[in-house]
């Protein structure tokens, strides 16, 4: 197992003038689930995030409850799923996404160095706000797991830029007040929320929730970093794609980045 | 039993594990409601509500019958007689008033029996206010009774059927609801659980059961408080209010758990879930268990903080009634006093029944908080007791 570190290839790609594109794939949802992840990889993922199944994900629409109920029905367990990822060598940062009853029935340590075993480098735990964090975001560095903290469009100002502050990886900026699942057009919000975060953070800005499609990635990097594409992608695999094919959708959408964002305005990014 | 710690905590149970999203709604929830709390103006229009609208106060009952057949003196806390048949619209009716104040015009509920919906449906009735009921599929069928009285009441009922298709599932379709609509809706959450504030702010809307006890029962008891206060434990609303009332006197607190959904048994295990950490029936990665009882008012895997903390300090025992002896309690209370209880409720009379000269001594004063009246249940009891 090689772990690529997460922020430094994310900064640096950044630094290149690349947008980011991090794909969502929950662990187990179908029984080549690492050939997805490997098939992500090779179609221009900068990362790719790891869904650990949970019974009661609360952040997440039907297309992922659906996913994480087969993956659990499959019997995916947390353990079972890193001890998988460890020996994959996928060759691009992992992200773990999941629920906090996982990460504190494990405990915090045990947990994160779970995670960096797996060679896993970062983790978001949506149901983990700045306040309740301290903790597990204290272990997970000691582990050397980046935890990525989420902002969303409620956030006010002040507790934005402290939990851009506190983030590592990246910010993950939720683009729509809502639970994960395709949209069929860009929130206003999305856009918003990420101009409001760039001068805010030192680190990528990447928005994720209702981004579903190449066009909708390539407007909303006007003014973000990057994007996280989550049901669009779980939904092909629930309806029977095969990896290659699930994965073309990471391939349009980078292709599309690529060719066609270019910012409207240069926009300052914050130092820190 | 007093407020929190400030992150929301009591002992190391509590907090607030809610979605960024819903942090700024759960703050503005936590201000709103001090505020209110210290305004005797909001006081006086909630009890003036609960008075004139409501039926409260609700009386004490205590039961010849019954008590003479158990050896000890019984005694029933009646909230099967406010309106809409439990103590559910105490807590409510304060949220709604609260909704108010912060502008909100839209309720959105879980049930699992269906009287927290039926009491939200008929708030938002009252002050004029949409509202949105999720409740599960295994629930609206049993409870079908209570899916159309939210319906005469002006409520959409969403039907949820995800997971085990009970209240665990309709918390979580609620709080996804409520994360697309925190804009303009209020989350009215039906029992002590839940992020901070919740906890706290619905054992305080539901302390007027207890307070108002412990002054009926020194009056009927020549000044003196009950030997044991005994409350069913879903969520642990009408327990907690209950206790808060006698936390402080010389008696036994007891919540009695269904035994299928029993958090504070042997299968609880500290952890996370609907934003609050307490106990809850998981396995041993963490994933949540579901809940098994005839009542679907306490089918529910989890418990309110305060709860598992009151018990980490000895202040109160949690204790669990079987599906067998809660239907013959509830026959028992239905021959021996003519009241028919809700099932929630039978849970707490059947642990009294079944230990009456034994964990209870004969000759005790016990007071039983009848937290619902039993209507919602006939049809189901019909077809158990066949
Ligand atoms: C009559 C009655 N009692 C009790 C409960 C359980 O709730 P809690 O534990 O919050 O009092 C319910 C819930 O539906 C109920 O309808």
């Amino acid at each position: 197992m090689t772990r690529a570190a997460l922020e430094s290839t994310l900064l640096a790609r950044r630094g290149a003038g690349r947008k980011l594109v991090v794909p969502y794939v929950t662990a187990g949802v179908v029984a080549d689930w690492l050939q997805v992840v490997r098939a992500l990889a090779a179609a221009g993922a900068d990362a790719v995030e790891i869904g650990l199944p949970f019974s009661d994900p609360m952040m997440d629409g039907p297309t992922i409850q659906e996913a994480s109920l087969r993956a659990l029905e499959r019997g995916t367990t947390a353990p079972a799923a890193l001890a998988a990822l460890a020996d994959a060598d996928v060759g691009v940062p992992l992200v773990a996404m999941t629920y906090y009853n996982i990460v504190y029935r494990a405990g915090h340590r045990r947990f994160a160095r779970m995670l960096a075993d797996a060679g896993v480098s970062g983790a978001i735990v949506p149901d983990l706000p700045l306040e309740e964090s301290a903790p597990w975001r204290a272990e997970a560095e000691a582990a050397g797991v980046d935890g990525v903290l989420l902002v969303a469009p409620s956030t006010p100002d002040e507790r934005a830029r402290r939990i851009c502050a506190a983030s590592r990886g990246f910010v993950y900026a939720v683009g729509v007040m809502g639970v994960t699942g395709e949209r069929a057009a860009l929130a206003d919000s999305a856009r918003q929320v990420a101009r409001r975060l760039r001068p805010l953070s030192r680190l990528p800005v990447c928005v994720g929730v209702g981004i579903s499609t190449p066009e909708q990635a390539v407007e909303v990097c006007r003014d973000a970093d990057g994007v996280v594409i989550g049901s669009a992608l779980v939904h092909r695999l629930l309806e029977g794609a095969d990896p290659t094919d699930a994965a073309a959708l990471v391939v349009d959408v980078r292709r599309a980045l690529d060719e066609r964002v270019e910012s409207d305005e240069p926009v300052e990014t914050g130092r820190g | 039993m007093g407020p929190p710690g400030p992150d929301g905590r009591f002992g190391s149970f509590g907090g607030r594990y809610v979605p960024e999203s819903l942090v700024p709604a759960c703050e503005e929830l936590a201000a709103a409601f001090e505020a209110a709390w210290s305004d005797a103006g909001f006081h006086e229009e909630l009890d003036t509500i609960l008075r004139v609208y409501g039926g409260r106060p609700t009386p004490v009952t205590p039961c010849r019958r019954l008590s003479e057949q158990l050896g000890v003196r019984l005694l029933l806390k009646r909230e099967d007689l406010a309106h809409t048949g439990s103590h559910k619209l105490n807590n409510v009716v304060g949220q709604a008033l609260l909704a108010r104040r912060m502008g909100k015009r839209r309720l959105v509920a879980e049930t699992g029996a269906g009287q927290h919906g039926v009491a939200t449906a008929t708030a938002a009735a009252l002050f004029g206010m949409d509202c949105t009921v999720y409740m599960g599929e295994v629930d609206v069928e049993r409870q079908a009774l209570n899916v159309f009285r939210m319906q005469l009441l002006g409520a959409e009922v969403r039907t949820v059927s995800s997971g085990s298709r009970t209240l665990k599932d309709a918390v979580n379709e609620a709080m996804r609801d409520w994360v697309a609509t925190v804009g303009h809706s209020h989350y009215c959450l039906g029992s002590v659980m839940g992020p901070h504030p919740y906890p706290w702010m619905v054992r305080e809307l539901q302390r007027v059961v207890g307070e108002e006890a412990r002054a009926q029962c020194r009056e009927l008891l020549d000044g003196a408080d009950p030997d044991w206060v005994v409350a069913c434990v879903g969520g642990g609303s009408n327990a907690a209010g209950t206790f808060a009332g006698f936390v402080d006197t010389e008696a036994y607190l007891v919540g009695v758990e269904a035994a299928g959904g029993a958090a504070m048994g042997a299968g609880g295990v500290p952890g996370v879930l609907h934003g609050m950490a307490s106990r809850l029936l998981q396995d041993e990665q963490g994933q949540i268990l579901e809940a098994k009882s005839i009542s679907a008012g306490l089918d529910y895997p989890g418990i309110g903080p305060e709860h598992a903390h009151l018990a980490e300090l000895g202040r109160a025992r949690y204790e669990q009634a079987h599906d067998a002896e809660v239907l013959a309690a509830f026959e028992l209370l239905a021959r021996t006093e003519g009241i028919i209880a809700a099932f929630e409720p039978a849970h707490a009379l059947a642990w009294v029944v079944r230990e009456a000269g034994r964990t209870v001594p004969l000759g005790s004063t016990v007071l039983v908080t009848l937290s619902g009246r039993g209507d919602k249940d006939v049809a189901q009891a019909r077809e158990l007791l066949g």
